[in-house]
């Protein structure tokens, strides 16, 4: 099966987040990029399933130059080919215009199969997927935690609240996001890194596609959260830390 | 009519976070001077719109059709799509439950818009709404404000509402006749199915010792088992955690996983995503440590601690070792 994996790169879990000067974003002038964990999973499960039925797995991001090496680490893990839509939007970019632009890609690339992630993990709108499908015409399946062949289509096993879940079949083509931990994921090996830099990445240039979508929303504002509730905070060495919280656990709190 | 909440039920059972939904597009009706209406689907449903009929609303609008149950997003979307067309609501809040998730963006594509997902509440500028919502998994805040012409989809996060009144009053109950081809609907799901039930019940500790994605490696797994020994806890874990297979799903706290309520909740190297928070906020006494002083796991803590677990927990067990002996 041709699969299509759609990637963005967001920035480091551990990076330092400084409000940019326009307070629209993040500063994203010396930040560590890293690919979207909940999209991992989405290769993760694109490649498992390529490993067993065959085919190919190309991968493609929307981003600046440095979303590259997201498609990189895809292709060191074991993806077959990548593409770029470059494009300079930030990262709190508008979900509909990016699954426009994934739909201008993969109506070119005729794939039958498109996997995502569940959300990314710095807006975290949690939708481009199944826009994407419905920009498409194509059905779509949201919070996936196993994927099988079943006839022409899918047996899908979906995620439900309260520990429930259900099986359902998909026609193809279709959109899938998977649910993070859908597998563990594998870690690119030497040999993959190697192999990855004769991978073809190719490019694709937006502006040839005309206007995107106008935007729904627009960001007014980015700033730190008030806190709600009164913390105490316990400062000093670890040693002091630990003595205070194990006297705080024992007299107001009252649980030792 | 310029206020409509679609509110989720199934079996003639509403979900819990409808109640929310529906609080929150009142509180927008009052504060833009427009009436709100609530719209249900599936089958069956007089039961559940009479209940709605007794609450400040302008109109229930009920979406009966045996294509509605089960629910299929492609069902969804086109019996929405119908009501929305008609009726012309300048709002559409919805709870932000997984079936919203589903089939709620694909709604607004219809309308060449998106979900605004996941919001936590607004304020008004200039009288038109500015959506809050939470980026980078609760580290900042956006404020977001509707732009172009066409519906503002919105989803409200779990919890966010919680404390908002729903008002009584008498609305007009209307049968809203949806048209919905069999060959639309491209999904076929099976009747849900219950996990294997856990093994360990969380909901019953007194006291739990939760590890998140800090604690970087699952060699690193028996210093906070240390912990949780050292306390008398049973031991947890964030979704990330139970994600890479370092510990069973069934200890995983949050939406995904348990609901728990213990005396004390330790959260070690958890940056406290909302789906976690929900899972654990009802705990009597939270302590944090983090070394990330903008983790959210501070905003739920009773005592905070900013610094590398890997220094603070040994020194934690030491001090609980030394206090019991």
């Amino acid at each position: 099966m041709r699969i299509l994996v759609a990637l963005k790169q967001v920035a480091a879990r551990d990076a330092r987040l400084r409000v940019n000067a326009a307070g629209t974003w993040i500063d994203e002038s010396d930040l560590e990029y890293e690919l979207n964990e909940p999209d991992a999973y989405a290769l993760e499960a694109a490649l498992d399933f390529r490993d067993r039925h065959g085919g190919e797995v190309a991968v493609v991001s929307a981003g600046p130059e440095r979303a590259g090496r997201a498609i990189r680490e895809a292709l060191a893990k074991g993806a077959d080919r990548g593409i770029l839509i470059e494009t300079q939007e930030p990262g709190g970019g508008d979900p509909l215009c990016t699954a426009w632009w994934l739909a201008q890609a993969a109506a070119a690339e005729n794939p039958e199969l498109i996997l995502t992630g569940l959300q990314s993990e710095d807006a975290g709108y949690g939708q481009t997927g199944v826009l994407l499908a419905e920009l498409l015409g194509w059905p779509h399946a949201t919070l996936i935690v196993e994927i099988e062949k079943a006839g022409a289509g899918l047996r899908l096993r979906r995620e439900l609240e309260a520990g429930r879940f259900q099986y359902l079949e998909l026609a193809l083509p279709a959109v899938v996001a998977v649910q993070s931990g859908i597998r563990p994921l594998r870690y690119a090996t030497l040999m993959g890194i190697k192999r990855a830099k004769t991978k073809p990445v190719s490019r694709l240039d937006p502006s040839a596609w005309g206007p995107p979508p106008e935007p729904a929303f627009q960001i007014a504002r980015v700033y730190a959260p008030q806190r709600a509730k009164r913390t105490e905070f316990l400062e000093g060495t670890a040693e002091e830390v630990a003595a205070k919280l194990v006297a705080r656990l024992r007299g107001e709190a009252r649980i030792l | 009519m310029s206020i409509l909440a679609v509110l989720e039920q199934a079996g003639g059972a509403w979900h819990r976070q409808s109640r929310e939904a529906l609080a929150a597009a009142q509180q927008l009706g009052k504060a833009l001077g427009r009436p709100a209406s609530a719209a249900l689907l599936g089958r069956n449903l007089a039961p559940l719109g009479a209940e709605l009929a007794a609450k400040r609303l302008e109109r229930v609008f009920l979406l009966e059709d045996a294509l509605l149950a089960p629910y299929t997003a492609d069902a969804y979307v086109v019996a929405l799509e119908q009501l929305i067309r008609a009726r012309q609501p300048s709002y559409v809040v919805f709870p932000h439950t997984y079936q919203v998730r589903d089939f709620a963006p694909r709604l607004a594509a219809r309308f060449r818009r998106w979900l605004l997902s996941d919001v936590t509440g607004w304020r008004l500028e200039d009288g038109t709404p500015v959506f809050v919502r939470q980026i980078f998994q609760g580290r900042l805040n956006a404020d977001l404000r509707p732009s172009g012409a066409g519906p503002v989809f919105v989803s409200v996060q779990a919890g966010a509402f919680a404390l908002a009144p729903v008002e009584e009053g008498v609305a007009e109950m209307e049968r809203f006749e949806v048209r919905i081809e069999a060959a639309a609907i491209r999904t076929r799901p099976e009747a849900p199915l219950e996990q294997a039930p856990a093994a360990v019940d969380l909901a019953k500790a007194e006291r739990i010792v939760a590890v998140g994605r800090g604690i970087k490696d699952r060699e690193n797994l028996r210093l906070v088992e240390e912990l949780a020994a050292a306390l008398g806890a049973e031991l947890a874990a964030s979704r990330p955690v139970c994600d890479n297979g370092w510990l069973p799903l069934e200890r995983q706290v949050g939406s995904s996983g348990q609901t728990v309520a213990p005396k004390l909740y330790l959260a070690v190297g958890i940056s406290g995503a909302i789906q976690h928070l929900v899972g654990m906020k009802g705990s009597r006494t939270v302590v944090a440590i983090n070394r990330d002083p903008a983790a959210p796991i501070f905003e739920v803590a009773d005592y905070g601690i900013v610094g590398d677990l890997f220094e603070v927990v040994p020194a934690l067990i030491g001090q609980l070792r030394r206090s019991r002996d």
